[in-house]
């Protein structure tokens, strides 16, 4: 989704310009959106972006993958009317259902009703709702990894690639040219009518950056798709932002590949990261009791961090990284510290499903903060095996046992020796 | 009255749950990864994998398994948010 962005009055537009031709019967026939400044509130666009859609031309009819934003419709449907009629137009391949890419959909529907629509069963709920009362005319068919669409001579094959970034996300490939549409996958926020990477100035940084800020957090999604892209021969990558990839394609994937790839090989230990801030070093102690239990069971490597002695975002690379963290903060005003709000929230940049966590702390009055924490890592979608450990005011000795067997009983968790319990839902009630 | 139970094995626990207790409410009281999402059983957050006790879960309606399918779940799957547990034992992880 774009941000509706203050446009710099500066960025004059870019020539309208026509249809592109990527190799003969295939065109681009996107939109060029210069003056975008921040995208999806996700991100800044320095020089703005393309919303990239395509024609292709099969000897039964064309296909039309991907639109573009609403506001850009206009640049669309005349760079579409110069390659085919909308009578031609046998099929609508919607990669991805995000309103930058879908926004002329429906205007495009009532121009090619007869336009069979194939997309990943998961674009169906999102297509309900963007079509409303034309979703039960509209002739949908759902597709998955291996489906084809035979425009006559030419075939789109369709493989399934979720989450890089939404659940619907897929690609679909031109099997007689070895043309892939990726959508977002593999695109650039970077706007240049020149269009193809050879042509186009240096675009790297934004294709990292792009990665950085909207694939990260499915990594392993990334990974997964591009298992599926990385046997199919290449000629040409087609995202729907950014240059169209045409100079040794397998090098991008390569660089994909890396980016989505762990920053050091793993070892033979779980691990665990321990971070944590103080008011009046209770919760610090608390700290070190859990690193010393932890640290003490085999198969463990455990860290420990005071947030106040270093930038958070260097921590993000560290808790992409790890097993499990554990998150320790005071209560103040009835509430954990900004450091660790500001933390909790640069989290949905990584991927953290599936990773262990807990959350401990020091307070004077009410102690509220261990379980904000708790709540916030349970919307993060990791596990939680231990309820929070509290301690009111200083913790005496049998409070640092207590966090010594915290921390052993994490370190069990992440080791899968942790032994199997048997509550009442009245035992829950506390947590 | 029946007992029933319901074991996340993502935390290593099994509590004993009031016959007709919804998966969702559990997981969020232990602990487990299966998280909320629009928990109005349309945005398939919530999917289940069941590894044991299938049939002792409510069946699911027509939109569970609307959704279900469109989420491509496996045949094991289920949406935490809309079965319940009737009674038995139910063994179940993250979808």
């Amino acid at each position: 989704m774009t941000a509706a962005a203050a446009r710099p009055a500066s960025v004059p537009p870019l020539p309208s310009g026509g249809p592109v031709e990527i190799v003969p019967g295939v065109h681009w026939i996107g939109a060029f959106d210069p003056g975008l400044r921040s995208f999806d509130t996700l991100m800044k666009t320095a020089n703005g972006t393309s919303y990239n859609a395509y024609a292709v031309r099969g000897s039964a009819g064309v296909a039309v993958i991907d639109t573009v934003h609403a506001d850009h419709a206009e640049a669309f449907f005349a760079r579409l009317e110069a390659v085919a009629r909308y009578d031609e137009i046998t099929q609508i391949v919607l990669n991805h259902l995000e309103p930058d890419h879908s926004g002329a959909l429906p205007e495009l529907l009532r121009r090619a009703p007869q336009a069979e629509i194939r997309l990943s069963p998961r674009g169906l709920p999102i297509l309900r709702a963007l079509l409303r009362d034309a979703f039960e005319a509209a002739r949908i068919l759902p597709v998955t990894t291996g489906a084809e669409a035979d425009l006559g001579g030419r075939r789109l094959r369709f493989l399934t690639t979720p989450n890089v970034h939404w659940p619907d996300t897929q690609c679909s490939y031109l099997v007689e040219e070895g043309i892939l549409f990726t959508c977002d996958l593999l695109g650039s926020h970077y706007c240049d009518e020149r269009l193809f990477d050879d042509r186009v100035g240096d675009f790297r940084f934004a294709m990292d950056h792009y990665f950085d800020r909207l694939m990260r957090p499915f990594r392993s999604f990334v990974t997964q798709a591009l298992d599926l892209i990385e046997p199919l021969e290449l000629s040409v990558i087609a995202p729907s932002h950014g240059p169209v990839l045409r100079t040794d394609p397998r090098g991008y994937l390569g660089r994909y590949r890396r980016l989505a790839g762990p920053r050091s090989a793993p070892g033979p230990d779980r691990t665990l990261a321990i971070l944590y801030i103080s008011a009046h070093g209770a919760t610090a102690r608390l700290a070190q009791a859990i690193r010393d239990g932890a640290a003490g069971e085999p198969g463990v490597r455990v860290s420990l961090f005071d947030l106040e002695g270093g930038e958070l975002h260097p921590f993000l690379d560290l808790i992409e990284e790890v097993d499990g963290i554990a998150l320790g903060t005071p209560t103040i005003n009835g509430d954990a510290v900004r450091a660790i709000w500001e933390l909790l929230a640069m989290l949905v940049d990584i991927e953290t499903r599936g990773k262990l966590g807990a959350a401990f702390g020091s307070y004077g009055w009410s102690g509220e903060a261990v379980r904000q924490v708790e709540a916030r890592l349970q919307g993060l979608k990791m596990r939680l095996p231990e309820p929070g450990l509290k301690v009111k005011l200083n913790p005496a000795e049998e409070d640092l046992e207590e966090a010594r067997a915290f921390g052993r009983r994490l370190a069990a968790h992440l080791t899968g020796r942790a032994p199997p319990r048997e509550v009442d839902l009245a035992d829950l009630a506390s947590r | 009255m029946e007992k029933a139970t319901l074991t996340f094995t993502d935390v290593a626990i099994t509590v004993n749950v009031p016959p007709g207790s919804r998966i969702i409410e559990m997981s969020e009281k232990v602990g487990s990864g299966i998280t909320y999402g629009c928990r109005e059983g349309e945005c398939g957050t919530c999917v289940t994998h069941i590894l044991e006790g299938s049939e002792h879960l409510s069946d699911p309606s027509a939109l569970e398994l609307r959704v279900l399918s469109e989420n491509m779940a496996g045949k094991d799957d289920r949406l935490a948010c809309q079965c319940r547990v009737l009674s038995g034992a139910v063994k179940v992880r993250p979808g």
